[in-house]
């Protein structure tokens, strides 16, 4: 077996054993491109393939979101308006032209949506965040979701994200963080605002609600809002605010 | 008086004396050296001598300490972890009532040199006043003069959050009479000028030292000169020795791969990553040519001679296959199957220096964390690694590691899950 050609043959016995295997099992590694998707690995380990989201419900989907909304969101995590130590450490070496064309790359991509979350609420919790989205509550001086998300709720181009196709954990999460001052944004923090005029019990219908409805195919950002913005957001190119 | 009174009375006067005397020379070591304190404010500076003090405040990377995250540049308030506490740099903007704006050339120059501020406090080395000391009256000059061209920014110093008794005063002086003594560059007559230019640079305004050097129970360096690597205190990166073969010794290496290095983060056997993208980041990538070059020529020719070659286990040792499932499935897509990287993305890992260091922390850290390398112009668009922290546990990582430092040639001891979960719990 030490002569060339046995080793040769044992070499190719193993490659065909190998190619035998089921994809799934070998995962054969994809070769190197000098692509801002090969470069991105650093994103899609947690954030899932093409970063369609980790299927954990912790790690939201960042493919096909606005890109000034990315841009926003990388910038507030490097300079500490967002605070979760690993995006912090990930992109502090990281300059505003990069993290602009990261932005660029993932808002590109037209990944399919996973199926919607059932919900578990019940019919008067789910038409409570029914209204919240598509009324608002003028009482508690809150607008409706879609005012700024727009009518269709997949977010508003180039910075208002979508607000379906996330998972129910992500969206408390992010709503409780911005109502205990975990979670900023550029000033004037409008969803700040708006996240401490929402009671807990309002928070789980808006996410029960939002997390149940189905993401149509290749369904985008809208081109613009559906009416004036009810209040100034910062970093969002909308009248008043500074960024 | 019995005759025994009076000798403890005597021993007693005596005792007052010496610490009376030891305190006498604690502060003369603390002043020594000074000249009388010039309160006048600095004329109008010239733009020649503001744009000066603009490049040297970048090769210090005075900004780096001097902002807080997403804050306004140099306007304070970042912590600079210590073992005896939080040291907050302070807002170096000309703001008369919170900044530097009442300062003098001479009381800059002072805190530069003396490691004393304004009305006479003494300074904390965790500003490296140690390193900064060298630094030559008219760089200073011309630090200040930039510094007073900046928009002043009304931010009141955020107090140092130390232990007892590291916030006294007195204790402080002690250290800075034991550690610390005011010197300025001393140039070498037998070493060419770009030489001394490196050796003023990295001793001094670039305060290489204030990582790669390890420090003694008390936070102190030998001196300015050791740049033979240490743990980087509370952070826990290993900042390599630089007077290694084994560690980050660039003797061996061509000049270009030394200055491609520290201008771009990347080079051809290495790339920056940790504190030291950092310092990629925000000083040593805005050198100029003649001052990176003066630097390299200076790191190249460090002495060696100390080195101790790492320990390798005896017999080899041999990774569990545990390790090399994981490598397969998390690594081996970017880093090769035989650990051979991608030249301009991915480091090799194979005879890798960084993997087979004695000290595991920046693996552990590298591997928690992932990361870029700085995003620097001359590699704008730097290839990352996702963090595991959340993917693999203490035994899974101290596995992987244990197989990337006995494969393709690699011989370092295995790695603990213990080794693992003490860096984790410092990761931040």
């Amino acid at each position: 077996m030490n002569s060339p050609r046995a080793r040769l043959a044992c070499a190719a016995l193993f490659a065909a054993a190998l190619s035998a295997l089921p994809a799934a099992v070998r995962a054969a590694p994809a070769p190197f491109e000098d692509t801002m998707a090969q470069r991105m690995q650093a994103c899609t380990g947690c954030h899932g393939a093409q970063g369609r989201a980790a299927s954990d419900g912790y790690y939201p989907r960042i493919a096909g979101k606005p890109a000034q909304y990315l841009y926003n969101q990388l910038v507030s995590f490097r300079d500490g308006r967002r605070d979760y130590v690993l995006m912090t450490n990930l992109l502090a070496p990281l300059d505003d032209a990069y993290l602009r064309e990261i932005a660029e790359h993932f808002a590109s991509l037209d990944i399919p949506y996973p199926p919607p979350q059932p919900a578990t609420a019940s019919v008067d919790t789910l038409s409570r965040g029914e209204q919240l989205v598509t009324r608002g509550d003028a009482a508690l001086r809150l607008p409706a979701c879609v005012a700024c998300h727009g009518t269709a709720l997949m977010g508003v181009a180039p910075a208002f994200p979508a607000l379906i196709g996330m998972p129910r954990d992500y969206l408390n999460a992010q709503l409780g963080a911005w109502r205990t001052g975990k979670r900023h944004a550029p000033g004037p923090d409008c969803m700040a605002q708006i996240a401490q005029r929402l009671a807990p019990q309002d928070i789980s219908a808006l996410s029960q609600w939002l997390a149940a409805q189905p993401v149509p195919a290749h369904a985008k950002p809208a081109a613009a809002l559906p009416a004036p913005i009810p209040l100034e957001c910062g970093g969002t190119g909308t009248p008043g605010a500074p960024r | 008086m019995s005759r025994a009174v009076r000798r403890l009375g005597a021993a007693f006067a005596l005792l007052i004396a010496i610490a009376l005397l030891l305190g006498a020379l604690v502060a003369w070591l603390n002043v020594r050296g000074e000249e009388p304190v010039d309160a006048t404010l600095p004329p109008a500076a010239t733009p020649e001598q503001i744009e000066r003090g603009a490049y040297l405040a970048r090769a210090g990377n005075c900004m780096g300490c001097h902002t807080a995250r997403g804050g306004t540049p140099y306007s304070g308030g970042r912590a600079v972890p210590t073992p005896f506490g939080d040291v907050y740099a302070p807002n170096l903007t000309p703001d008369a009532a919170t900044g530097i704006g009442g300062w003098s050339d001479s009381q800059f120059w002072r805190a530069l040199h003396h490691g004393r501020s304004r009305d006479g406090r003494l300074l904390y080395p965790a500003f490296p006043y140690p390193n900064y000391t060298r630094i030559a009256r008219t760089d200073a000059d011309a630090i200040h003069a930039y510094l007073r061209s900046l928009a002043p920014v009304h931010q009141p110093n955020r107090p140092h959050e130390l232990r007892f008794p590291f916030d006294q005063q007195a204790a402080l002086a002690v250290w800075r009479a034991l550690y610390f003594r005011p010197a300025p560059f001393e140039p070498d007559p037998a070493r060419t000028a770009a030489w001394n230019r490196g050796a003023y640079l990295v001793e001094g305004l670039g305060h290489c030292n204030a990582c790669h050097a390890s420090r003694n129970a008390l936070g102190a360096t030998a001196n300015p000169l050791d740049l033979a690597g240490g743990l980087i205190p509370v952070q826990n990166w290993y900042a390599p020795s630089l007077t290694s073969p084994y560690e980050a010794s660039v003797t061996g290496w061509p000049a270009a791969d030394v200055s491609a290095l520290l201008k771009t983060g990347v080079a051809p056997r290495a790339s920056v990553s940790g504190p030291m993208s950092e310092v990629v980041l925000g000083g040593t990538q805005h050198l100029n040519a003649s001052d990176l070059a003066a630097m390299v020529d200076y790191l190249r020719t460090l002495p060696t001679g100390n080195a101790v070659a790492p320990i390798e286990p005896d017999p080899p040792y041999r990774p569990s296959a545990v390790g090399g499932k994981i490598y397969e499935q998390h690594c081996a897509a970017c880093h090769g199957e035989q650990g051979e990287g991608v030249r301009g993305a991915y480091p090799a890992l194979a005879r890798n220096r960084a993997v087979l260091l004695d000290s595991t922390a920046n693996l552990v850290h590298i591997v928690l964390e992932g990361g870029f390398p700085p995003a620097t112009p001359g590699n704008p668009r730097p290839f990352g690694m996702p963090p595991f922290a959340t993917v693999l546990n203490d035994t899974e990582v101290a596995a992987l590691l244990s197989y990337l430092r006995a494969s393709w040639g690699n011989q370092a001891p295995p790695v603990s899950a213990v080794e693992v979960g003490r860096f984790r719990s410092t990761s931040r």
